[in-house]
């Protein structure tokens, strides 16, 4: 594999195509309801409540979000610190789909004045995700600009020729920092993502309350990480006629199976030592279980190299793992989360709208810049239907 | 080919150890927070409580909030509001179970060490310095509502059908206060007559009174004391409990059946402040790691030196 020539080029061919109108449609729609929310409160479009102020905005829209946007982090700690250069393909699409992850975070939180006001913060492990993701949405910006400048070099108007240029050396020359602050900034956030969930204290379910949520997010992540690489790699060579990147992948998938063991093996461990065995036996534990038994799967099914090297099962195994990972987060977040019995919350139609829209805008835009910028790998600029 | 299986321990190895630095716990707790040594706080207690609800009705007039309406059958009681909300800061409630009965009263336990300031990112929620009172300061809020589920009593609520929403929960009247409190023939600190927070003002039976914390524990434990069997656990739910708190309790039917969770002696941002000081105290360790993370990736970038592309040591 480590021979073959990196050359990142646009896929090309029309951008308007069916699905990308159907997509845009649901993100008009989503757009819509967030327009009614802006207008006429939370309250208007959504089941929130004064017992379950978070719902599935907070649980699928950021946390999950955050998560999936962690395939730049998993696959940049493979080709920066375990020397890994041939997953490099993979890099930048993974960027870039972390950089869509991370954009929706800024619309429910109006975070201008947070990074502002510096003399007023507080130890809030909140406050702590929010600047370090804004810090990331910026890392990913100047990670990711290369494929810009790239094209823009090349292009017509000359300023923006040496400005790309200009861009590019600098990229180059301090790529090591910018880079490491790439891994350190998920580390850190995706920590806190955990430790959030400790201040609801006994409000949360004790199969998920422990101190060590920090740690069970964080390899949480990169787990969902190279779930994410898999399936969007995956995507990418059928819908946009690239190169297979199977064989790489089955390689990532290696490592995959054994977080996910690790993972697995860590939550049981945990809830062993801290006798809450016999609170599987509650409602709550049958999502304990089912979070548990999905990454168990997905470990499993990777574990074999017979099945780890197809695509198909590749992709399986993505799904499960991702399925398991996202439990997990809405589990701690949502499930876990009981502020009394006199409180209910499923979430509302215009509710989901908002979501499904948010998703939607994200996959669109993720099409558009790989049709134009020079993202994936690949010596098949083929004509694209997608 | 494949990552062989060194190279998955190391990815579990380094995954690890960064996590583990960055979870590290320190071996001893956070320090128990102490009340400030003027901290105002009220006692209730249930067994005077006779559920006339004057309190409500004046905690709606001194801050000016408007009339909810709760559903009479539910209630069992009058058309006043069931639980706190985004227009009622303070509120009776009746508990039923069989025999028994009580009254309880709800507004905010203004904790000694608050999950609702702990979970503010601004210190839009903080306490007050000299009162120990919970104070909101809207405009650093951003609405996150984290606040909320932090709270171990329910009590901050937000107004969900406002354009431009806020948190709303008791402040101890603090807006009325002009004044400083002294210390009455009573034993009592208060503050002038109308200065004071307004449903311990107005209480006709004295189930609700208000002075400093101090000053309210040593008349509770005289009331425990001087009435054996009378009080639930002969105690007063909040000077222990969650980490202390500076509105305090006596019940005749157990606490948690009033809505007073048995939560322990601990605060709970104490856990979510002692992993969070363990990872970021002086901000060495993501200095330390992000350090290490740079040396690792420049002798990377060495060892790889003219086989690799140039293209992939720039990061693309």
């Amino acid at each position: 594999m480590s021979g073959h020539a990196e050359v990142h080029a646009p896929v090309g061919g029309k951008i308007l195509t069916r699905p990308m109108l159907i997509l845009l449609a649901i993100a008009a729609i989503g757009g819509l309801v967030a327009l009614w929310r802006f207008l006429n409160g939370i309250g208007s479009v959504s089941a929130l409540n004064n017992g379950y102020p978070w719902g599935v905005w907070i649980s699928v829209d950021v946390v999950i979000g955050t998560a999936l946007g962690c395939g730049g982090y998993a696959v940049g700690l493979l080709v920066y610190i375990l020397n890994k250069g041939r997953y490099h393909p993979l890099l930048r699409p993974a960027v870039l789909t972390s950089l869509l992850g991370y954009g929706d975070l800024g619309r429910f939180w109006e975070l201008w004045k947070v990074p502002v006001f510096f003399w007023r913060w507080s130890h809030s492990p909140q406050l702590e995700v929010a600047l370090c993701v804004a810090a990331y949405v910026a890392v990913l910006l100047v990670e990711l600009s290369p494929a810009f400048f790239e094209k823009w070099r090349t292009g017509n108007n000359s300023s923006l020729r040496s400005f790309s240029e200009w861009g590019l050396r600098f990229v180059d020359r301090f790529s090591v920092w910018i880079f490491a602050l790439g891994l350190l900034l998920p580390t850190m956030h995706q920590s806190s993502l955990g430790t959030m969930m400790l201040l609801p204290g006994p409000r949360v379910h004790a199969l998920w309350f422990t101190p060590w949520l920090p740690f069970l997010f964080l390899v949480n992540c990169i787990m969902i990480g190279y779930a994410v690489v898999t399936l969007e790699a995956q995507f990418s060579s059928a819908a946009f006629r690239r190169r297979s990147e199977t064989p790489m992948l089955a390689s990532l998938s290696r490592v995959t199976a054994w977080v996910a063991l690790f993972w697995v093996a860590f939550r049981i461990v945990e809830v062993l030592i801290r006798g809450k065995i016999g609170l599987l036996v509650s409602g709550k534990g049958l999502f304990f279980l089912a979070e548990v038994l999905l990454t168990l799967a997905g470990a499993l099914i990777l574990l074999a190299p017979e099945r780890r090297s197809r695509a198909t099962w590749q992709v399986r195994a993505a799904i499960v793992l991702l399925l398991g990972g996202a439990l997990f987060r809405i589990n701690t977040y949502l499930i876990a989360f009981n502020p009394g019995d006199n409180w209910s919350y499923f979430p509302s139609f215009t509710e989901l709208l908002i979501t499904f829209g948010i998703f939607a805008a994200e996959v669109a835009i993720y099409i558009a810049i790989v049709k134009m910028f020079p993202i994936l790998s690949g010596a098949h600029p083929a004509a694209s239907r997608s | 080919m494949s990552v062989d299986r060194r190279s998955a321990l190391k990815i579990i190895a380094t995954g690890g150890a960064a996590a583990a630095a960055t979870t590290a716990l320190p071996a001893v707790a956070s320090a128990r927070k102490e009340a400030p040594p003027g901290a105002m706080g009220m006692l209730y207690d249930t067994t005077l409580c006779i559920g006339c609800k004057t309190c409500v009705v004046a905690c709606k007039q001194a801050n000016d909030l408007p009339q909810s309406v709760g559903h009479i059958a539910d209630s069992q009681l009058y058309d006043a509001p069931l639980d706190l909300d985004a227009d009622t800061k303070n509120v009776i409630k009746l508990y039923k179970d069989g025999q028994r009965e009580s009254y309880m009263k709800s507004q905010c336990m203004h904790c000694i060490d608050p999950g609702c300031a702990a979970a503010c990112m601004l210190h839009s929620l903080h306490k007050n310095e000299t009162t120990g009172i919970v104070e909101y300061d809207p405009q650093y809020c951003v609405g996150c509502r984290y606040c909320q589920m932090a709270c171990n009593f329910g009590v901050p609520k937000y107004e969900f059908n406002k354009l431009s929403a806020k948190i709303v929960k008791c402040e101890y009247c603090r807006h009325r206060q002009k004044d400083a409190a002294v210390q009455t023939a009573a034993g009592l600190t208060h503050y002038p007559l109308g200065q004071g927070p307004a449903c311990c003002e107005v209480c006709p039976r004295g189930a609700v009174i208000y002075g400093t914390r101090d000053e309210l524990i040593a008349i509770a434990k005289q009331r425990v004391a001087e009435n054996p069997g009378r009080y639930i656990e002969d105690r007063a739910y909040g000077i222990e409990d969650a980490g202390g708190t500076q509105v305090v309790y006596l019940a005749h039917v157990p606490f948690a059946a009033l809505g007073l969770p048995e939560v322990g002696p601990e605060s709970t941002p104490n856990l979510a402040n002692t992993v969070q000081q363990g990872i970021y105290t002086g901000f060495i360790a993501p200095v330390v790691l992000y350090g290490a993370l740079a040396v690792v990736m420049f002798r990377n970038r060495g060892s790889r030196g003219k086989d690799a592309e140039r293209r992939g040591e720039a990061g693309r």
